[in-house]
């Protein structure tokens, strides 16, 4: 065979090397077609093809349209909620802030007075105290706290002890000391006015001074009982 | 053995050369090669049932390609042409096929 090909390559017939070009333009055809193709351009797309290929971008193109439409939509009402619950948390937060100091579960600072009732003869009781916070409370006291340990809130209660006076349950040594933030001038004045706290305090054998201060800090705080039969209504 | 050679340079200008296709034959030369396949697939079974002829080589590979080309041109003109090279390209693909099943035969005796 090796001696066949020897010869045919030394004297080739005609046929043989019409062959041959023939071949040889297939694969040059074959290479150049297969790295035309590589250039992945349209320009050997057919007419129709391409107006098919438009179409079809055009439809994807309208899709796309819609779907970002959508979308926008949706990332717009995100946003509009994460507003919405952003002032409905500032809104709680502020609420919470404002009951804990009802509640007296936060301590609590701002403007006040300090009033100190001495009652050497140890004439004042529970009701009188009870009177000088409500006296307080009239005038807009926001936080109360009587000694710096008895924070007095919605429930705290005013009770006769031997000598001593309970307030919520914690003893309350003498001189009382009765510590409320709000309008400074508005409670000095009703802790002053004839006939008022002082003058009352006065009559029952004490004696009461009060102090406007700029800054009193309450940092008692009042013992917070979860609630065994009430329920919200609402 | 010459006509592996032709193949060879074939090859090796078309990776040399890096010509691009010209526009007019773009939509034929795929054709045309899968018609030139198709012939030299043909002769290869003829050459191994040993009743290979150079001149029915020679004359159904450019009838073929030339046939191809016009086809897909025919169809071009009536505005089938995809249809129609892809009518073309399964015959031939089919007619690859079969004679590639002949050759696996004859050498495999499977």
């Amino acid at each position: 065979m090796p001696d066949n090909w020897r010869r045919s390559l030394l004297r080739p017939t005609i046929s043989q090397v019409v062959v041959a070009v023939l071949l040889c333009g297939l694969a040059f055809a074959m290479v150049v077609q297969i790295n035309d193709k590589d250039n992945d351009d349209y320009s050997n797309v057919r007419g129709d093809d391409l107006v098919e290929l438009l179409k079809s971008l055009d439809a994807a193109n309208e899709r796309l349209g819609t779907q970002i439409d959508e979308l926008t939509a949706t990332r717009n009402g995100l946003l509009n909620s994460t507003k919405l619950s952003e002032q409905a948390e500032k809104q709680a937060k502020q609420r919470a802030e404002q009951l804990a100091i009802l509640a007296g579960t936060s301590g609590a600072t701002g403007p006040g007075v300090e009033v100190v009732i001495s009652d050497p003869g140890k004439d004042i009781d529970a009701s009188a105290l009870l009177d000088a916070i409500e006296t307080l409370r009239d005038a807009g006291a926001e936080a109360i706290a009587i000694n710096g340990v008895a924070r007095v809130v919605a429930q705290t209660y005013f009770l006769d002890d031997a000598d001593e006076i309970r307030v919520g349950g914690r003893e309350i040594k003498r001189p009382y000391r009765i510590e409320a933030i709000g309008d400074a001038s508005v409670l000095s004045g009703a802790v002053r006015f004839p006939g008022g706290l002082i003058n009352e305090i006065k009559t029952r054998g004490g004696t009461a001074t009060v102090t406007e201060k700029q800054k009193v800090t309450i940092t008692a705080l009042a013992d917070v009982k979860t609630p065994e039969y009430a329920r919200p209504s609402s | 053995m010459i006509p592996v050679i032709g193949l060879a340079i074939g090859i090796v200008a078309g990776l040399v050369l890096k010509p691009t296709v010209p526009t007019d034959l773009q939509p034929y030369l795929p054709i045309a090669i899968v018609a030139a396949l198709d012939a030299v697939i043909g002769a290869l079974r003829a050459l191994g049932e040993r009743r290979f002829n150079d001149r029915v080589f020679v004359v159904s590979f450019i009838s073929n390609v030339v046939i191809a080309a016009f086809m897909v041109y025919l169809g071009d003109q009536l505005g089938v042409g995809s249809q129609l090279s892809t009518g073309v390209v399964v015959v031939l693909g089919i007619r690859i096929f079969a004679n590639a099943a002949a050759i696996r035969r004859r050498i495999f005796h499977a």
